[in-house]
């Protein structure tokens, strides 16, 4: 009854700050409501333990983005001879230089976050959270002490951690995860990437850009949710860089030499043969599990998938209890990416406490790679268009293209490849585009809006290229796979 | 060979004239000239109905293209049916799509050496002294700007890294021969005719070509085609064309340029000024009045200052040279400059290796004979003026590219034009240039892409009330970690609150711009709104983002600096 009810200390209480918990809580506060953030790191099991922000800003996009720009930087420098610049060949790369760089400015945005919570009057507590019921949670900082707080509201965006094998002797104890390879101190030297996601194609790539020995090691598929053209393009062009890959193989042990370095011995599925090597550093990306299990959640009421143990919600982002909502990684169903927890985080608290009902759209969210060639992509992979539409109501325009600045520095342009995927039936909607270049971010930004635009195939035609960019390549896309047609480079 | 295309032609019962050129007196000089007109050496050397067919493999081939048969049957009152007078980007994407289309093309493609003696080969502006040279050399300045950053990166070494101009130049003029071979290739292959020879109106329908050697033929068409673009303008002051260069001869310049002055304020000198400063030389530019007349003002001023203050370019404003003097030959030699003020009696000197103009171009329209057809161009500019299907005053005369009078100067807006110029007159299309929305980039040190209006111009057109103004610095996140300068990369956008907020105007100074821009052009040609730009999810983390979450308007005058991150 209204009596017995405690004493609500907030309007909004968010669990986890994350890139979504953070947008949040900072909308709501912007809209006058009184909002807390609790967020605490477990330590990882090798003890990586960070700041404010959540992944991205710790474990995720930020120090992979700035690691694959140090990679590209070893390749620029290799150009710059080609240009006319007389470095000495080889440059030696020192990973503590770049790791204590990148740390450094890691641990700036934990600070930024800080103080824009704080400026905008958000309580911050850095203590781990469980619910006690479906309006209170308890708190436990580091020293042991304990907050209970309550809320009219609550939002759960507590993201996930990456996975390690259960059945592997020696996986916990002597390998390390995306958790901790940006933290650090010294070069991970020659290193075994486990796994076939996004994750450990980046990570393997900007390891091997940067002078390691590197091999990935993949049990089936590739970059199993993209478009597996492209993908295979990806991972060919990492092949002819230096990435050594093992397909088709799954650990069976670690074990730790007397020297210390890591003895791993693996199964090849199609031979059925093991096999061994000997590594300084095995990462494992074999995945992301939710962090719902220390939530306490049976005592909300709030329900999880027994498959994923990700957070049932609805389009609203409500859980199974209505007051409770779930955004970014942790929800079930949703993309795993900072800009769409962001997005949700700030159309909820606009739903909550502003006049807004606008709704998360998951539609053509666009995305990138970033592998040593990026892989920048927005809308249906050609295998989802050809499964929603048939085959003979898709058409797909694609071509191989050279970027200019790759002529002079004689590089090989192989697997730049553009595909637009479209409806057949004129006026040709644009259902997907997929880019594989420099800069595919920046280039696939735009056309994603164009794809939220309702673009035809003649409407990005009739745009005007910009000359000479790697973008242009997409509004000169004229030849499709169902002509048959070469699509490779004509000299120029 | 001879006896095989003699049985090909009786069996098509067609009667061949035959000239044995062994057997005739001046056979040397008429293989000689035939070597010439045709770029052919070897016979036989087949001519049908006075066009050029090739040897004994390409009239075979004519023969199972069926393009053979055509020349027999053609009895056209002209030689060709298209003569296209310029073999630049627009030129020849209009020639070969005409040929695509199965006429009988002709271009011709002469360049005049520049006052320095430079000139090359076939491609025109974009390929051999605009695009294609500057983007490569903009490459190695931003390369140099790498090489700086990969120390902040972990990449370890010490020496002073010095930059050879020599190897930089040879690399991209290797790059340019292999496209200018490439052209000559695809003209080939689509069976056009191409006379490197400089071409002028004779009569209606005729056109006289003088080869280098000065020899001249005369050639017929139905139609026309004029893209002969535009070539740099001097000063007329004492000094300019013996002493200073221009973009036709920086590009292959042998020597390194040494302390430089740019003259001029278009984004030509500016991006030269750019990369000349990204290599490491010592230069200054000089302004008349406006820098990037014609682009959104503040993004001119943004894009300048960063020149000035963080890419050591000195900017010499409100001045104009009056003359160039020689101090010491060399490579490069000494020039010493006087300038004086556009706004007193004051005067200055310099002394500069090389001195580049880059203070606009001149329409390659004067010496090419309109007048004997009455081809009217505006006498002020040497501009030719057209219809929205970019024909002339003279009905069968076309012109594209940059010598359109009120059109994009852009390598893709003339080959666009010229595709869709050759569907309107020979295939089934309709379809015309749009020239709305075009979206370009500079590649300053700092590049700028844009599409749409400038703010000026959306002023102009739509009146400041009625605008909102969307903006914000941003902070590369490669820029952090290389201790590069926060608030100088720069996000607009300009929107019509009369219609749903209309994105009218975009543009973006940051890195890599122009992959930025482009596919923000397509999504205006969507007619995008602001809306649409807030649903959009962003890329993280990329530059181009910061378009999915500008909240800020000029009108509300909030604070745009980035603190930290």
């Amino acid at each position: 009854s209204e009596d017995s009810a405690p004493l609500l200390d907030y309007d909004l209480l968010v669990i986890g700050g994350g890139s979504g918990g953070l947008a949040c809580a900072k909308e709501a506060a912007q809209l006058g409501r009184r909002v807390a953030v609790m967020d605490y790191v477990e330590p990882s099991p090798r003890g990586t333990r960070w700041g404010l922000g959540g992944t991205c800003v710790n474990v995720g996009c930020i120090p992979k983005k700035l690691m694959h720009q140090a990679a590209l930087l070893g390749g620029m420098i290799r150009d710059a001879r080609h240009y006319g610049w007389e470095v000495a060949q080889p440059v030696p790369h020192s990973w503590r230089k770049m790791a204590e760089a990148v740390q450094n400015h890691v641990k700036s945005l934990n600070w930024g976050h800080r103080v824009q919570l704080q400026d905008r009057k958000v309580k911050y507590f850095n203590v781990k959270a469980s619910f006690v019921n479906e309006h209170t949670v308890r708190g436990v900082a580091k020293d042991g002490k304990e907050t209970l707080l309550s809320a009219d509201n609550i939002v759960i965006a507590t993201g996930g951690r990456p996975r390690y094998p259960t059945q592997i002797e020696g996986a916990l104890e002597y390998g390390i995860t995306s958790d901790d390879i940006f933290w650090l101190k010294e070069s991970p030297g020659k290193t075994l990437v486990v796994g076939a996601g996004y994750v450990a194609l980046e990570c393997a790539g900007f390891l091997t850009g940067i002078g390691l020995d590197t091999t990935v090691m993949i049990r089936s598929v590739p970059l199993r949710s993209f478009d597996q053209q492209m993908s295979s393009l990806v991972t060919e062009y990492m092949a002819s860089h230096g990435t050594r890959f093992l397909r088709g193989c799954t650990p069976s042990q670690v074990r730790r030499l007397p020297a210390g370095r890591l003895q791993v011995t693996w199964e090849d599925r199609t031979s059925g043969k093991e096999d061994t090597d000997t590594f300084d550093t095995v990462l494992w990306a074999i995945g992301r599990v939710p962090e719902t299990g220390s939530l306490n959640l049976e005592k909300s009421g709030v329900k999880t998938s027994p498959d994923s143990q990700k957070i049932l919600v609805d389009s609203w982002d409500a859980t199974s209890v209505p007051h409770i909502y779930a955004i970014g990684d942790v929800a079930e169903g949703r993309p795993e990416l900072t800009p769409t927890a962001i997005m949700a985080g700030r159309l909820l608290a606009q739903r909550l406490f502003g006049p807004s009902s606008a709704l998360m759209d998951y539609d053509n969210v666009p995305t990138t790679v970033f592998t040593p060639l990026e892989y920048g992509c927005v809308g249906l992979s050609e295998e989802e268009a050809v499964a929603r539409h048939g085959q003979e109501h898709v058409e797909v325009y694609h071509a191989y293209y050279k970027p200019l600045e790759f002529t002079v520095a004689e590089r090989d342009a192989s697997q730049c490849y553009i595909k637009m995927v479209c409806l057949r039936e004129p006026p040709q909607l644009v259902l997907g585009l997929h880019f594989l270049g420099p800069n595919a971010g920046e280039v696939t930004q735009g056309f994603a809006l164009g794809i939220r635009c309702g673009a035809s195939y003649a409407q990005v035609m009739r745009t005007v290229g910009i000359h000479p960019t790697c973008s242009e390549e997409v509004v000169r896309l004229r030849i499709s796979k169902r002509s048959g047609l070469d699509p490779t480079v004509t000299g120029c | 060979f001879l006896l095989q295309v003699k049985d090909l032609f009786s069996s098509l019962g067609v009667g061949c004239n035959v000239l044995e050129l062994d057997q005739v007196d001046d056979g040397a000089g008429v293989q000689e000239v035939l070597s010439e007109i045709t770029n052919q050496k070897t016979v036989p050397n087949i001519f049908v109905n006075k066009v050029h067919v090739g040897g004994c493999d390409r009239t075979f081939q004519a023969h199972q293209s069926g393009l053979l048969q055509k020349l027999l049957k053609e009895n056209s009152a002209y030689e060709y049916d298209l003569i296209v007078i310029g073999g630049g980007s627009g030129g020849l994407a209009c020639a070969k799509e005409a040929a695509i289309l199965g006429k009988k093309v002709m271009v011709l493609d002469f360049v005049v050496p520049s006052p320095q003696g430079t000139s090359w080969g076939l491609g025109g502006t974009c390929v051999n002294v605009g695009c294609i040279p500057k983007k490569l050399m903009h490459q190695a300045a931003l390369l140099g700007q790498a090489l700086h950053d990969s120390r902040k990166f972990g990449w370890e070494y010490n020496q002073q890294v010095k930059h050879n101009w020599e190897t930089m130049v040879d690399a991209i003029q290797n790059h340019i021969s292999s496209l200018n071979w490439g052209y000559r290739l695809s003209l080939r292959e689509k069976a056009v005719t191409y006379l490197n020879a400089y071409g002028e109106f004779v009569e209606h329908h005729k056109i006289k070509a003088t080869n280098r050697k000065g020899q001249e033929t005369c050639h017929t068409a139905a139609k026309f085609v004029i893209a002969t673009g535009e070539r740099p303008r001097y000063l007329g002051i004492q000094g300019d064309k013996e002493y200073c260069i221009t973009s036709d001869d920086l590009f292959s310049l042998r020597y390194c340029p040494g302390k430089t002055l740019v003259v001029g304020a278009s984004y030509v000198a500016l991006e030269c000024a750019g990369f000349l400063a990204g290599l490491g030389l010592d230069v200054t530019v000089m302004v008349r009045s406006i820098i990037l007349r014609g682009f959104d003002q503040e993004m001119a001023e943004k894009l300048s200052s960063y020149m000035e203050q963080q890419h050591g370019v000195k900017f010499l404003r409100k001045f104009v040279p009056v003359m160039v003097q020689q101090l010491e030959k060399g490579s490069p030699g000494k020039l010493k400059v006087v300038a004086k003020s556009t706004e007193g009696p004051e005067t200055i000197d310099g002394i500069y290796n090389t001195v580049l103009l880059a203070i606009g171009r001149d329409s390659c329209t004067r010496k090419i004979g309109l007048e004997k057809i009455g081809v009217k161009i505006n006498e002020k500019n040497g501009k030719i003026p057209v219809n929205d299907v970019e024909q002339t005053n003279v009905s069968y005369v076309y012109a594209i590219g940059d010598i359109l009078e009120g059109k994009p100067e852009l390598t893709p807006v003339a080959i666009q034009a010229g595709k869709l110029l050759a569907r309107r007159l020979f295939g089934t299309s309709s379809e015309k240039c749009d020239y709305i929305n075009v979206p370009t980039t500079v590649f300053t040190p700092l590049e700028y892409g844009c599409c749409g209006l400038s703010e000026e111009k959306a002023i102009e057109v739509y009146k400041k009330e009625n605008l909102e103004v969307f903006h914000s610095f941003f902070w590369p996140l490669e820029w952090t970690v290389a201790g590069r300068e926060n608030n100088v990369c720069y996000a607009k956008i300009i929107c019509n609150k009369l219609d749903h907020d209309r994105v009218i105007g975009f543009h973006v100074l940051g890195p890599n711009a122009g992959e930025i821009t482009q596919g923000f052009a397509v999504a205006m040609k969507c007619r995008l709104t602001k809306r649409q730009l807030d649903e959009t999810v962003g890329i993280h983390p990329t530059c181009g983002e910061v378009f999915t979450t500008l909240e800020i308007t000029k009108s509300l005058g909030l604070d745009i600096t980035q603190k930290g991150c």
